[in-house]
């Protein structure tokens, strides 16, 4: 067991393995202190499936080019301009040197998954998915001599001045610390932890479903907060979206993504109608309605669908409700019958002509007269049997975060912290203010990772 | 012919949770056939067993293994399916059962193998030099004939009661092309990405077992090859045995014996390292004895012609050819099985493709 290493890697994710590894490279002895346990390490990334990478030509599986002004405006346009540009275009500039770095280190690739061609451009899919890169990346810290320890909850970092001084952990049962050289903080955001949600959100948070991994409680976010760490973003944002509501409390992952809605009626508690479900096609949309769902009444909402649109959407891996009328399956639904009878008597009245219906693109099939409408794919719910899913919010995490440099290095209103860095979702909030754009977290934590990995090596083999 | 419906039932549910991942699509051919239904029903269930090839890349992939409450593991839900299907195409039913589980049934057979033969040996005439002068040429095609022959009906009974299950249509050349394409790169065993599968040390991709398996096929296809020409030399030709080092027989079966015996060595030594919760734990007794009993017809057969000339000639012959005996009588309902089954799913999945 290492008693004194360089440097302690705080985390077991992308950003915290990347860093691991460019410091190992660069010759430290480096500690990984993990929280959870084996089967469950490697955070938010193991759930993950692909990362954004630029790219002037063809590299790897990606076809075509994908260049940093598109980039940087796909960008702009999802944060609504909430974007450090600067570190932004650095992210996004270094992301087309990373894919062959992660293969080098044994990550996989493949091209875009089934059902997700939009993206087959864009983002450069893991064979396997996040838990294939999480382990060939242990495998690769293995081979570098790096130790892990799986079960340490790092519980607070001493500050001193300008350094860190001190790194105390919990594990196995006792407290423990350690004062190495330099620390990277790489232990993701805090949604995990219901009770600052709920700080942040009010009440409606303890009814939300967690994503990912139940180990970002944001504990070292926290502990670096209340020693005035400089900070960014708004404990208020984060990303949502909304999941199928039978989903687990935390780490549900992929599967419990419901793609259904904008074939369907989404009614709240109250067998309302409350939003467009056919304002643009889902991946477009679904981080909205995170949002939406969380606004109605016990943060839930209800999918109708009948017959004709059982297959027009990816399989979800809850069954769902089924009844061969609304009113059986409004009571399924634990909804009042003749309420949820009418709201879809009033949308099926207002729907047109369905003839141009194709699913696969906006329509503009869509209601007249009825608010809120439907503007594209409205066709009337008629044809038994008729299907029901339940929708709740999913966080998949927060943007408060670790304000850093361009070398990923940590300050307080006094200048730089000289030993201490931050990669990956924890300052993600550092570029990205709000919104989101599908692969770039894995981005961030892979440029910011390396980044943060060099630097503290370069620090701790001068001192 | 009916499955367990604890098998069917728990390969549905994992399948339907692939389904709405497909994390997993670029590792192997199940995937994208899985990735083409919407409901599972067994006879598709009963393909995507027959297309695994068990290299648990899927398995370590996984972000919903115990002790998350999805439960995920492919791999083994598709060999309990897959064992459980080849039990229920077996013709005659019920030894199947037997020997697909149980190392000490086949060893078992083997011992009477032994006995037949010497018996055989002590009973039948001897007419020749070499082994010729334990057992007669037409002593060893009266027993062996009909012990190649029977499996040989015995399997494609079961091929016939798999193809109609999962619903196989009419045959063409081309997809025959596929499915022995695939079967000869041994492509799905690369992993999708050519670094191979997890099947021995956890998460870390070896190419050993690919190795192993290509060599164990080479060996036994080259063994096959010099009985052949040794049947060839001896009826057309006029040439019996024994053959000179450097005839036909020989030349194929030396290398044959050696790739063989090695490889199912080594096949049993990874299958001994390998985590049998992946697999089908019922089986791994079966499948061990099957893979030792390859190494036995290999070396014995190896023995055979280094100690041509001494006094334990009868008794390794009786040995050998016990084990061949065994071998083949246990063909349909052995490990061995898998190959054929395995070209059968890879022939339907060519007629899925082309339908698409
Ligand atoms: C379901 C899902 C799918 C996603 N899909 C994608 C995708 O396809 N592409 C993409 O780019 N992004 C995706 N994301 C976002 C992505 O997961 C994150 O942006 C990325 O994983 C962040 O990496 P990280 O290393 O910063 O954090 P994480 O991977 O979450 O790692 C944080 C680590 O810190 C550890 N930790 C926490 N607290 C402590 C402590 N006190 N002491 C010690 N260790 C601690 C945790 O155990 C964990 O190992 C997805 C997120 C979810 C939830
Ligand atoms: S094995 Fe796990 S990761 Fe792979 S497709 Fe199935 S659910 Fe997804
Ligand atoms: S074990 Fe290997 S062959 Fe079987 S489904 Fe998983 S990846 Fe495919």
């Amino acid at each position: 067991m290492m008693d004194t290493p360089d440097i302690v890697v705080i985390g077991g994710g992308n950003a915290a393995l990347c860093a691991a590894i460019e410091a190992a490279e660069a010759g430290a002895r480096v500690l990984i202190l993990e929280a959870a346990p084996k089967p469950y390490r490697g955070g938010n990334s193991r759930h993950t499936r692909n990362f954004r990478c630029m790219h002037d030509g063809p590299l790897s599986v990606l076809v075509d080019a994908y260049e940093e002004e598109e980039y940087v405006a796909d960008l702009m346009k999802v944060t609504g301009g909430h974007t450090d540009e600067g570190l932004a275009r650095l992210a996004i500039r270094s992301s087309q040197e990373c894919l062959p770095w992660m293969e080098a280190h044994g990550v996989r690739f493949q091209p875009s998954l089934s059902g997700t061609l939009s993206l087959a451009r864009t983002n450069a899919f893991f064979m396997g998915g996040g838990k294939s890169l999480v382990n060939a990346y242990y495998r690769t810290i293995g081979r570098l001599g790096v130790e892990v320890r799986y079960d340490a909850h790092v519980t607070h970092l001493e500050l001193e001045g300008d350094r860190i001084t001190r790194v105390d952990f919990d594990h196995e049962g006792g407290s423990h610390s350690l004062s190495p050289r330099a620390v990277v903080v790489a232990s993701g955001g805090f949604q995990a932890d219901r009770n600052w949600l709920a700080r942040a959100w009010g009440p409606a948070a303890k009814n939300f479903l967690i994503r990912g991994t139940p180990y970002n409680r944001g504990v070292v976010l926290a502990d670096l907060l209340a020693q005035e760490v400089a900070s960014v973003g708004d404990p208020t944002q984060c990303h949502a979206v909304a999941i199928d509501g039978r989903a687990p409390l935390y780490d549900g992952g992929i599967v419990t993504r419901l793609d259904c809605v904008p074939f369907s009626i989404v009614v709240n508690k109250d067998g309302e109608r409350f939003y467009d479900e056919g304002e643009d096609v889902w991946p477009k949309r679904y981080a909205i309605w995170g949002r939406l769902v969380a606004a109605q009444p016990d943060q839930v909402g209800h999918v109708i669908i009948d017959a004709k649109s059982i297959n027009l959407f990816m399989p979800s891996v809850f069954p769902p409700l089924k009844a061969d009328s609304i009113e059986d399956l409004a009571e399924m639904m634990g909804l009042s019958a003749g309420k949820v009878a009418a709201t879809v008597a009033d949308f099926n009245a207002a729907c047109g002509d369905t003839s141009s219906f194709s699913p696969m693109e906006l329509d503009g099939v869509s209601t007249t007269g009825l608010t809120p409408p439907k503007t594209n794919w409205a066709r009337p719910i008629i044809e038994p049997p008729f299907y029901g899913y339940s929708l709740r919010t999913g966080v998949t995490f927060t943007y408060l975060g670790l304000k850093v440099d361009e070398r990923a290095q940590c300050a307080t209103a006094g200048g730089p912290i000289r030993n201490l860095w931050a990669a990956g979702e924890t300052m993600a909030g550092s570029i990205l203010g709000q919104g989101y754009l599908a692969g770039f977290g894995m981005t961030i934590g892979t440029v910011f990772g390396r980044i943060a990995g060099k630097e503290a090596a370069a620090y701790a083999n001068a001192a | 012919m009916q499955m367990q419906p604890e098998f069917v039932e728990e390969a549905r549910r994992q399948a339907e949770i692939c389904n709405a991942c497909r994390y997993c699509e670029g590792y192997c051919a199940v995937f994208p056939a899985l990735q083409a239904e919407r409901a599972f029903a067994e006879a598709d269930l009963t393909q995507l067993a027959n297309l695994c090839h068990n290299c648990r890349n899927c398995y370590h992939a996984c972000q919903y293994t115990a002790p998350h409450e999805f439960d995920l593991n492919l791999p083994k839900a598709l060999a309990e399916l897959r064992h459980d299907s080849w039990d229920a195409f077996a013709w005659p039913g019920g030894l199947a059962r037997a020997f697909q589980r149980s190392g000490t049934m086949i060893a078992a057979a083997c011992v009477l193998g032994f006995a037949a033969l010497f018996l055989a040996a002590r009973a039948l005439p001897a007419d020749g030099e070499g082994f010729y002068a334990v057992l007669s040429h037409n002593a060893m095609v009266a027993i062996f004939a009909p012990a190649f022959l029977l499996p040989l009906l015995s399997l494609a009974v079961s091929l016939r009661r798999y193809w109609s299950h999962v619903g196989g249509g009419r045959i063409t050349l081309g997809h025959l092309r596929h499915a022995f394409g695939s079967a000869a790169k041994m492509r799905n065993l690369a992993g999708g990405h050519g670094d191979g599968c997890n099947f021995e040390d956890e998460d870390r991709f070896s190419q050993a077992r690919r190795q192993a398996h290509t060599a164990v096929l080479v060996g036994f296809l080259l063994c096959f090859a010099s009985t052949s020409s040794g049947t060839v030399l001896h009826y057309i030709f006029d040439a019996p045995a024994p053959y000179s080092l450097w005839s036909l027989p020989k030349l194929l079966g030396v290398p044959g014996g050696l790739l063989l015996g090695a490889g199912a060595l080594w096949l049993a030594a990874l299958k001994f390292r390998a985590d049998p919760e992946l697999g089908a734990p019922r089986a791994w007794g079966g499948e061990m004895g099957f893979v030792l009993l390859l190494a036995f017809v290999a070396w014995s057969g190896l023995g055979l012609w280094l100690l041509r000339d001494s006094a334990a000639l009868a008794l390794i012959l009786a040995l050998h050819l016990g084990s061949v005996l065994a071998f083949f009588l246990l063909m349909p309902f052995t490990k061995m099985a898998h190959g054929f089954y395995r070209l059968t799913a890879l022939v339907r999945d060519a007629q899925r493709l082309e339908a698409r």
